[in-house]
């Protein structure tokens, strides 16, 4: 800032306004920017163990102030080939980047406008998914979805039994859909619907999705409807749209097929 | 009160000229985060922070600040500040951060930052201004403790997440009021507070600027 004097250069002149709004600006935007950098590891960290901590919820292995990282070490990841639903053992599944995967054109494909009812828009030819063992034994199959809503793409974990169709729980832990109202997919009670809800029925046609009203017990398809909530139907009708993609046969459907030791 | 400048710039808002209950500012952020505690309790902090540190900035540059753009330069320092508190939430309070979600971002458009920096910073030497912008960011933090502690207390009957009142559902006696946790009670409680206050002070009481005049019978032709 330049010094001040008693008598010089009037303080309303156009080259004083324009020196003040430069300086003010330098060190504003110095001050901004060195904040978003010096703290954007912390930031990066946090979002990390948040995601980790979601998908220790799924797994039902989330315990309260827990070390999230020691928990999440019992959990296995893999990288999974979308096409042949084949595990694929020449990427670490650690180093694995989804994100960067879904942007790179060689590691993803469009997804055809007619299949594409999520919105996904492209996706990785691979994908990371979690398994959770017990004495060994595969007791969950954890996997990442997505797919837009009304405003916005929820990103979620769907967690399956092993026989690769019952669902054994999900949350979503990114949305931005109408607090209040469409942000009931993070709530308690909405997420103790889905758990023994089935995924495909005897012919291995994906039935599972939100349904518009509540589910009868003698409704015959009442093992693949999970209740959805009166005026939030277009987020209701979003995640419909991203289990159908996504379990369908352009997403895990080949995967969960070997998993349920089917024919193709 | 004594009558130290200091000591008047610091303590005066929270009380006798409080910026929420004398000035009615800072509604909008007291009626959306004070439904729990604890994120109230970071945006008081966050609030703070910016009040007194964009007050003493203002003031710092008050002398060579050309009245053409004043208001302008005083958002852009406010807005500076803000942003860096935001990303320090992120970083140092995450699920907090994301529970005070845009609420933080609009401490830019809170009345009472930029009404201290224009009305107070722009006049009064730095540390003076200092201690303004804190106690200013004090007697919010005081009304918004207030609102946030009758909220979860009677809303969830919990305070910062343990339970004080046991709840019917977990087996105890208390059952929570639910409109607590809707906006419109925090409506309720500041009015309460403000009525309290004024009651108490009552130099606070505004003049009426109109009162509807009795006429009597005879004189109505």
């Amino acid at each position: 800032m330049p010094e001040v004097r008693k008598q010089p250069v009037k303080r309303e002149s156009v080259p004083r306004t324009l020196l003040v709004a430069f300086f003010v600006s330098l060190v504003c935007s110095s001050l901004v920017a060195s904040a978003a950098v010096v703290l954007k590891p912390l930031q990066v960290a946090n979002a990390l163990l948040d995601v980790r901590k979601n998908i220790l919820e799924v797994a039902g292995l989330m315990e309260p102030g827990a070390d999230v990282n020691a928990l999440f070490a019992a959990i296995e990841a893999r990288v999974v080939d979308l096409e042949t639903g084949a595990y694929v053992d020449d990427v670490d599944p650690e180093t694995f980047d989804p994100v960067r995967a879904k942007r790179d054109p060689e590691l993803s494909i469009e997804v055809p406008a007619e299949l594409d009812v999520a919105r996904v828009g492209r996706r990785a030819k691979r994908a990371r998914i979690y398994l959770v063992r017990e004495d060994g034994e595969v007791t969950r199959i954890i996997l990442p979805v997505s797919g837009y809503g009304l405003w916005s793409t929820l990103y979620g974990f769907l967690a399956l039994e092993p026989d690769g169709n019952t669902v054994a729980d999900i949350v979503f832990y990114a949305h931005a859909e109408t607090a209040g109202i469409g942000d009931f997919v993070t709530k308690a009670a909405w997420r103790a619907r889905w758990p023994g809800k089935r995924v495909y029925d005897e012919e291995g046609a994906l039935r599972l999705e939100v349904f518009k009203g509540r589910a009868t017990a003698d409704d015959p398809l009442s093992d693949y409807r999970v209740d959805g909530v009166s005026g939030a139907t277009l987020t209701g009708n979003g995640v419909t749209n991203l289990i159908r993609y996504w379990l369908g046969d352009h997403g895990y459907g080949p995967f969960l097929r070997n998993i349920r030791g089917e024919e193709s | 009160m004594s009558d130290s400048p200091a000591k008047r710039a610091l303590l005066d808002p929270i009380v006798d000229d409080n910026p929420v209950t004398l000035h009615v500012l800072g509604i909008c952020s007291a009626l959306a985060v004070t439904t729990s505690l604890l994120p109230s309790l970071y945006m008081c902090v966050a609030l703070t922070v910016v009040a007194s540190l964009a007050n003493a900035s203002v003031s710092a540059i008050r002398k060579v600040l050309p009245g053409s753009i004043r208001i302008i330069v005083q958002m852009t320092i406010i807005a500076s500040l803000v942003i860096v508190v935001d990303e320090s939430l992120k970083a140092f309070a995450y699920e907090t951060s994301r529970e005070l979600s845009v609420f933080v971002g609009l401490i830019i458009t809170n009345c009472i930052v930029l009404g201290r920096t224009e009305s107070f910073g722009s006049k009064n030497p730095i540390g003076l201004s200092f201690l303004d912008g804190l106690g200013n960011g004090l007697g919010y933090s005081v009304i918004l403790i207030l609102v946030a502690t009758c909220r979860e207390l009677l809303g969830k009957g919990t305070l910062l997440g343990y339970t004080i009142l046991p709840n019917v559902a977990d087996g105890g006696w208390y059952i929570p009021n639910g409109m607590m946790l809707l906006p419109p009670s925090a409506f309720f409680v500041i009015g309460l507070i403000i009525w309290a206050v004024r009651t108490w002070k009552a130099e606070q009481v505004e003049e009426q600027e109109y009162r509807i005049h009795e006429v009597h019978r005879t004189e109505a032709h």
